[in-house]
């Protein structure tokens, strides 16, 4: 069996065939339905250590299917998409554990765990797609695998959220295509190319190319949650919360941003952007998208809601990066796409434990949780001061290398941008902790639940506390050789060296 | 064979009315039994030709089977089977009495047309084909289907008599009926713009191209599911298959604003039949809509004249007849869950009838053509004729036409998941029916990932395989 | 005038009298007879210039044609006229419902 050949097509296969085994699956099946989730949540991982190892020794995965005349659907494992698949297969272990602790007993599971298994797919696909169409397909069918899962609970308000969901993500749908289609018939190919393969193309396209870049990047702002295109993100807060851990911190927004960097860098090249002056453009994109994001969040109260605005600014971190033209820039971008990824989904994971052992939604509710609730907030709070980017943690090495390749960029200006949202994060984080460890509690919360010794379900206790954990070891450790650090810097050298 | 299958088993269902159900299935799969075996021999030799009764053209019937007819029976036989499941637990006794012989009638006559080589053929099976269609229709029984069957034979004979006149002049002008023969003696001349005119007209008035399209949302909405799926996903397709092969085969000096002018009637009516989708209250109507809307889409192949064009135009056909089947059929179901098909009171059918929502939403998404599906290639491959060709605005066309169609789709899986305020009595849905609009659904799904196979199958035999201009 | 210039001539007018009164008269007898006209305007057409071959000898291919179009139009009139009949059995008057 010629593994190089199938092993991402395995590994896409298997959350297939899981989400395909729980749809039928009886709601009363909980044993067989939670065996299915995380022997195949593991199974992957298993997996994907093994392609890790592989290519860290040299192999190359690759399938290779014919799709259309002259396009073929690709299934690649290189630098960049290993760097995401790491991410989403860790982090979506995780999550499973933690939605069969906060749906237990919740109508329509079977369901859920289904769509949640389909979304695996697609993510994992959008990751190791080798070209542009195959990432298309995966992208798209993102789309309609979350759906279900922001319309799960049935209601009005959820309803509403899922439209507005979709227009937005059909809207960028469309204009990906179009700008795809286009690219395709000036280039013939759609293959990504390290350093980008637009550079042969004639100068008197060059005016097309920027309109396609646009168009591009328009499709997959929309993901990733690049003003004005948000819209849809604080509405889709109304889905249960590892939904919005799953949203936020892997699935969509990150495949928005995954998608622009390989838009930048292996279908345009970072050079030959810089050269057609659209990279300026997207920094200042970006920048605007962080000042907004932190200032929104400042003023709503519903927490939820202020970490979906804390969100779209730090996702534009990554675009951020992306944009700026110079490779300790590069690294800042890559890196924090998976540190962005462990904080946030700790501090949704954390949102949710509130919410359901105590039902705390608002910021405003949460004084003296701290007492009621430690380990929650311990991991809270190492969330939060990672994404204001304190050292040691993991935020603090995306921010210092950002500010650096700013600066070696001759952009200046962002290092402002930076600091300035820094100080907009600790003003709308810090209150909430001081609030929760130092003031006298207010809510009505419910009597003490037996959990043990525990202050809530190890389900619910136990993915948090691992994901800040991360957060630390990726900080302090972030020269290992496995880190994600050290992984962007492979990656850069690879988009920069002559 | 293909042809004289179904005809027997319609005669028999109408001498043994008790047996029609079994009579029906079974023949059913002979029937595609047939295809599949004409399939394999038109793969492996290229195109067929075969004289009826041994009596060549010009006085006799000859049949032809290339690429493009293979793929309507291919189609035809899939839908034809999904469709027989189907009804095999739709219709009640009474009426399956009559719906058994007038599916059967109506299969031939579709078998027979896809296989015809001359225009005149094409003409009896065309108004055989309409004929079944009207009384399919009538059916259901109501005021409503009465009158939409009888508008709709009204139009179709119309459509019948513009078609046959252009025929009298083209055999007037040229000697003889056949395709082929025509196609090389074919030279311009006013006869020739009048019979392809008149054709043409005939041929949209039966394909329902706007603003020709009146009759098609009253007969597709009123009529009994199944029929209603017939009619969109084969019927309406029928004519076009015809149109295609005429401007194709026999009438290659198309002017270039003729082509301009289909392109736009088809732009109308993706627009028009889109945005008239979304008004709609009622599930039925709205995927009537949504024909008349697809069947715009089809159209925008005539302005890019170029083979890729075409074949992206079949394409979509194809998939649209499996998803469109799928569609009615979930629709069908839901309206015998609920007793109604109010698009706002679906009431949580997502948890209640999870596998026909799941038909509805995977045909949707062909229809919108997002990815994966038959539908994504079939917009790819338009897409891409309507940038090479220089004429991107009907790619744009396209484009807003598949965000109408996710308006209205998204609508109605918006309202399946959420609850509605009124209780409901609710009736069991015999699973044959669920399957099969699953089973359809996954059909166009998978069309998406067998492009390359499909297509080549269309270069055999003309039309695409010759070289045209 | 040749005869088989007049005898298409009518063809042609009693066609476009048939498609005036299809759309214009309301009452379904009309609209099925005006079908009926319609169709054999076509049909003296398709005989009338069957007349012209070289040989003075008609052309019998269209007459053939003739025959098998007649046998489609008697049998769609005949279903024509059952529907009309439900028809207004169902709304009281032999005329389309209006459109819903």
């Amino acid at each position: 069996m010629n593994w190089d050949a199938w092993l991402p097509l395995f590994i896409i296969l298997i959350s297939l065939l899981v989400a395909l085994a729980i749809f039928p699956l009886a709601e009363e099946k909980v044993k067989t339905r939670i065996s299915l989730n995380l022997g195949g949540a593991l199974l992957k991982l298993v997996l994907v250590g093994f392609m890790l190892w592989g290519v860290y020794n040299g192999h190359h995965y690759e399938t290779r299917l014919p799709f259309l005349p002259g396009l073929d659907l690709v299934l690649r494992a290189d630098a960049l998409s290993m760097l995401f698949v790491v991410l989403s297969t860790g982090l979506w272990f995780l999550t499973t554990v933690y939605a069969v602790g906060y749906l237990e007993d919740s109508p329509h599971r079977s369901r859920f765990f289904g769509f949640f298994s389909l979304c695996v797919t697609a993510t994992i696909g959008v990751a190791l797609a080798g070209n542009l169409i195959t990432f298309l397909l995966f992208y798209e069918l993102l789309t309609l695998a979350t759906y279900p899962l922001i319309v799960h609970r049935g209601t009005e308000a959820s309803r509403k959220a899922g439209r507005t969901y979709l227009i937005y993500t059909i809207g960028g749908g469309a204009l990906l295509l179009i700008g795809t289609i286009w690219l395709y018939s000036l280039s013939g190919t759609l293959e990504f190319t390290t350093r980008g393969f637009l550079s042969a193309v004639d100068r008197s396209h060059h005016p097309a190319l920027v309109i396609i870049f646009v168009l591009l990047i328009a499709g997959l702002g929309v993901k990733a949650a690049l003003i004005p295109l948000h819209g849809w993100l604080p509405q889709s807060m109304v889905a249960p919360a590892p939904v919005s851990a799953l949203l936020h911190a892997v699935a969509v927004v990150k495949a928005g941003a995954f998608g622009i960097i390989r838009v930048v860098y292996d279908v345009f090249g970072i050079e030959f952007s810089a050269s057609l002056g659209v990279t300026l453009p997207l920094a200042i994109v970006a920048a605007s998208t962080i000042i907004y994001g932190s200032l929104r969040a400042l003023f709503q109260d519903d927490l939820k809601r202020r970490l979906a605005f804390s969100t779209v600014s730090q996702v534009s971190y990554i675009v951020l990066g992306i944009a700026i033209v110079g490779p300790l820039a590069t690294i800042g971008g890559l890196v924090h796409l998976v540190h962005q990824g462990v904080m946030k989904i700790t501090l949704f994971f954390c949102a949710g434990n509130l919410a359901e052992t105590l039902g705390i939604h608002k910021v405003s509710e949460m004084s003296g949780v701290g007492k009621r609730m430690p380990w929650t907030m311990v991991a809270f709070t190492i969330g939060t001061l990672g994404m204001i980017g304190a050292p040691p943690l993991a935020g603090f090495i995306s921010k210092w290398y950002l500010g650096m390749g700013a600066l070696e960029a001759g952009q200046g200006w962002v290092v402002f941008v930076l600091a300035g949202s820094s100080l907009l994060n600790a003003g709308y984080f810090l209150p909430i902790l001081y609030a929760a460890w130092f003031k006298e509690p207010v809510g009505n919360w419910p009597a003490e639940r037996s959990f043990g010794h525990y202050e809530t379900s190890l389900a619910l206790l136990l993915p948090p506390l691992v994901t800040a954990l991360l957060a630390v070891l990726l900080g302090l450790f972030a020269s290992a050789p496995f880190s994600p650090y050290s992984w962007s810097q492979f990656i850069t050298t690879l988009e920069y060296a002559p | 064979m293909v042809i004289l299958l179904p005809i027997v088993a319609a005669l028999s269902c109408f001498l043994w009315p008790g047996r029609s159900i079994w009579i029906g299935l079974i023949n059913t799969f002979t029937i595609v039994l047939s295809v599949a075996g004409l399939s394999l021999q038109v793969v492996e030799q290229g195109a067929g030709r075969y004289a009826v009764g041994g009596w060549e053209a010009p006085l006799g019937i000859a049949l032809v089977s290339d690429g493009l007819s293979l793929l309507m029976l291919m189609v035809t036989a899939v839908v034809g089977l999904a469709i027989s499941v189907y009804s095999s637990c739709y219709f009640n006794q009474d009426k399956a009495r009559h719906f058994w012989p007038l599916w059967m009638l109506l299969w031939a006559a579709l078998n027979a047309l896809f296989l015809s080589a001359d225009i005149f053929n094409i003409y009896v099976t065309l108004e055989l084909m309409g004929l079944a269609a009207v009384a399919l229709v009538a059916l259901a029984g109501g005021k409503n289907s009465l009158g939409a069957a009888m508008r709709y034979l009204l139009v179709s004979l119309l459509g019948s008599l513009f078609y046959l006149l252009g025929v009298v002049l083209l055999y007037h002008s040229f000697g003889t009926v056949d395709m082929s023969l025509l196609a090389q003696r074919l030279e311009s001349s006013p006869a020739v713009w009048a019979a392809m005119g008149l054709m043409t007209s005939g041929l949209l008035l039966k394909t329902a191209l706007f603003p020709l399209h009146f009759w098609l949302p009253p007969a597709h909405g009123n009529a009994p599911a199944p029929v209603s799926a017939l009619l969109s996903a084969l019927v309406v397709k029928a004519s076009f298959y015809i149109l295609l092969r005429l401007w194709l085969e026999v009438f290659p000096v198309a002017s270039f604003e003729a082509g301009q002018l289909l392109g736009l009637l088809g732009a109308a009516a993706v627009l028009w039949g889109g945005v008239l989708a979304l008004r709609q209250t009622r599930l039925k109507l709205m995927i009537a809509y949504s024909t008349v809307m697809q069947i715009g889409y089809l159209f925008l192949a005539f302005p890019l004249a170029s083979i890729a064009g075409w074949k992206a135009a079949v394409y979509l056909l194809l998939s649209h007849a499996l998803a469109k089947t799928a569609m009615f059929m979930a629709a069908g179901n839901i309206l015998l869950y609920e007793g109604h098909d109010r698009i706002a009171e679906l009431d949580r059918v997502a948890q209640r009838l999870p596998m026909t929502l799941g038909a509805f939403a995977l045909a949707g998404v062909s229809l919108m053509g997002l990815p994966p599906s038959g539908g994504f290639i079939g917009k790819w491959l338009l897409l891409e004729a309507a940038i090479r060709s220089g004429q991107w605005w009907w790619g744009i066309v396209l484009i807003a036409g598949g965000l109408l169609t996710g308006a209205y789709v998204f609508k109605v899986i918006g309202f399946a998941f959420t609850q509605s305020n009124l209780p409901h009595e609710s009736r069991a849905v015999p699973i044959g029916m669920e399957w099969a609009a699953l089973f359809m659904a996954m059909l166009a799904i998978g069309l998406g990932f067998i492009a390359p196979w499909i297509l080549s199958i269309m270069d055999t035999g003309s039309p695409f395989g010759v070289a045209t201009r | 005038m040749s005869a088989v210039f007049v005898y298409s001539l009518v063809g042609i007018g009693l066609f476009n009298l048939g498609l005036y009164a299809l759309i214009i008269y309301p009452h379904l007898l009309r609209k099925i007879l005006a079908v009926n006209i319609m169709g054999s305007g076509v049909f003296l057409v398709l005989v009338a210039l069957a007349g012209r071959t070289a040989s003075g000898v008609p052309d019998p291919v269209p007459h053939a044609m003739v025959i098998t179009g007649i046998v489609v139009a008697v049998s769609a009139t005949a279903l024509a006229l059952v529907l009309m009949l439900r028809v207004s059995a169902a709304t009281g008057q032999p005329e389309l419902p209006e459109e819903k």
